[in-house]
């Protein structure tokens, strides 16, 4: 298994210009200026790319806006983490010498809708089995294994809410986080949150609030991977990938074999630990993909960062700082650095967040992070769900 | 009836016996002989040690408890009228023989609504030609 460890890296990473509302583009062109700019990060012609992944859209639609004509591609659209899969795809291919150059795109108008494609069949397992109960996308959904995991294990929305927070003063300190007080002012939700505000907050679907949900947005991102041979070559200190792993563990929310375990996440963080040689005492830095604050909590659990249950009051710890500000677990100056660049919650979620964790891991593991930066990043891990749960991607990457 | 606002399913081949069961005011379930019934249904066992394609049907008692839910407030149809507005309670139901599904519970106050809360199928039938299977407490 460890055989890929340290073998391929990450040599360009960006968002597209902006993210939030931006209805004057489609779904492809957010695909490509996101190329555009990860390739301009990396220093490479979009003519030396010679592999292709992307999800929420078919390889081809995205091979033929750009005018490339790859020698790989892959087209894993499993929801938000299929671009750590992406990315444990291209380390294989890169080492099999399928492809050379490997560009991992995402765009999604996931507010403006401009070619968005929406709903499934009414004759899948979804349209059959779920669709019929009034479910109404992802707050109706990822909200379901919420309850039992309280029952089982006496967590609370108090909980959750310090996560909300936390990953609101993350956001606080990255100038493109759409909720973060840079963006957004106080009057329209922007700025501080206190976990109370979230408590406070419209309810949505319990036990969701407002503020337990991710914001909705327009936007893009794109990787570029090379052989750890030429990652030396370009523009930026390359990020090796040491770890990755995927798995698959169901589709629908109601079949998920106990919905207070993801086994998807286990299954997929196993496979990461073993090929990178680590564990999570080694990880130095989280991005935990939070469509809700329910997820990263699931995350951290069932990576190993806390026993089974006890993720409620690991989160709700907190500390006093010098000025008698209060310091979240998983926020800045807490032990348990998480989702620093604001998170699905407070800095963009378009749909498939997994391509912006791993964009913040590359950035924190190259020190470009400024304000916020999490001082002594050496290991970073990005993992991520897909549906509700249902798939997952796990990611250990490192600056040397 | 015929204007029902709700997203209706549609059988397919080999769902058929399920959705024409319901039409009877009948749950039925795929079975395998040595592996029990399953949900949702396949034309085979989903166990991956059986994955036996000898498949019966039978009748559940439509018994079952509350595995989890959640309360939605929005008004997706067809909660989104003024005399079946939101909050409303999707569960998933786990059946008194084992299999889980997705569906709503019927509840006055859905706030009064508990991980574990014994429930039973109430057959609603939402047009001429589709009944969805739902649940109320007992």
């Amino acid at each position: 298994m460890d055989q890929i460890r340290h073998k391929v890296a990450i040599v360009g990473a960006a968002e597209t210009d902006d993210l939030g509302q931006l209805p004057h583009m489609s779904r492809l062109a957010l695909h490509a200026q996101a190329a555009k700019n990860a390739l301009d990060d990396a220093g490479i012609s979009l003519g030396d790319v010679d592999g292709l992944l992307c999800a929420g859209a078919i390889p081809n639609e995205v091979a033929e806006y750009l005018g490339i004509q790859p020698r790989y591609i892959d087209g894993t659209s499993v929801g938000g983490c299929s671009f750590m899969i992406h990315v444990r795809h291209a380390v294989a291919a890169i080492m099999a010498g399928y492809c050379d150059v490997a560009l991992v795109t995402h765009g999604e108008s996931g507010r403006s809708g401009v070619d968005a494609p929406r709903g499934g069949s009414a004759s899948s397992p979804g349209g059959q089995y779920e669709a019929p109960f009034a479910i109404g996308g992802a707050p109706t959904t990822f909200s379901i294994p919420v309850l039992r995991h309280f029952h089982e294990y006496g967590t609370t929305k108090e909980h959750l809410a310090h996560i909300a927070a936390a990953t609101r003063a993350w956001a606080n300190l990255n100038p493109m986080a759409m909720m973060g007080s840079h963006r957004r002012a106080p009057e329209r939700g922007g700025g501080p949150i206190t976990p109370q505000d979230v408590l406070n907050s419209r309810m949505i679907c319990y036990p969701f609030n407002l503020l337990d949900c991710c914001v909705v947005a327009d936007g893009g991102g794109a990787l570029v991977l090379v052989s750890e041979e030429r990652a030396k070559d370009y523009a930026k200190d390359p990020v090796y990938v040491l770890g990755a792993g995927e798995a698959a563990a169901h589709w629908m929310v109601s079949q998920m074999r106990d919905h207070t375990t993801a086994d998807g996440y286990r299954i997929a963080g196993e496979a990461a630990y073993k090929s990178a040689g680590l564990g999570p005492q080694d990880i130095d830095h989280c991005m935990f993909y939070d469509a809700f604050t329910f997820t990263p909590l699931m995350a951290a659990e069932d990576l190993g960062f806390v026993p089974k249950g006890e993720g409620g009051p690991f989160f709700a710890e907190t500390k006093t700082g010098p000025d008698g500000e209060v310091i979240y677990k998983s926020g800045p100056g807490g032990d348990f650095p998480m989702n620093t660049n604001g998170g699905g919650l407070s800095y963009c979620h378009t749909g498939m967040y997994g391509m912006f964790a791993i964009i913040e891991s590359v950035r924190q593991l190259r020190g470009e992070c400024g304000d916020r930066q999490v001082p002594d990043v050496n290991v970073s891990m990005a993992h991520g769900p897909g549906g509700m749960f249902a798939s997952a991607g796990t990611l250990i990457l490192a600056n040397a | 009836m015929a204007d029902y606002a709700g997203r209706l399913p549609v059988a397919t081949p080999e769902s058929k016996p399920y959705w024409d069961g319901l039409k009877e005011h009948k749950l039925m379930l795929p079975t395998c002989d040595d592996c029990g019934p399953h949900f949702y249904p396949r034309p085979f066992c989903p166990m991956p040690d059986c994955f036996n394609w000898d498949i019966k049907w039978t009748q559940a008692s439509g018994k079952g408890k509350v595995h989890t839910f959640v309360i939605s407030h929005q008004p997706i149809p067809p909660y989104n009228s003024e005399d079946n507005a939101p909050p409303y309670v999707i569960a998933v139901i786990e059946l008194e023989e084992g299999p889980r599904m997705m569906s709503n519970l019927i509840i006055d106050d859905p706030y009064q609504t508990t991980v574990d809360m014994d429930v039973e199928i109430v057959f609603d039938d939402v047009t001429d030609e589709v009944t969805l299977p739902k649940f109320k407490p007992v």
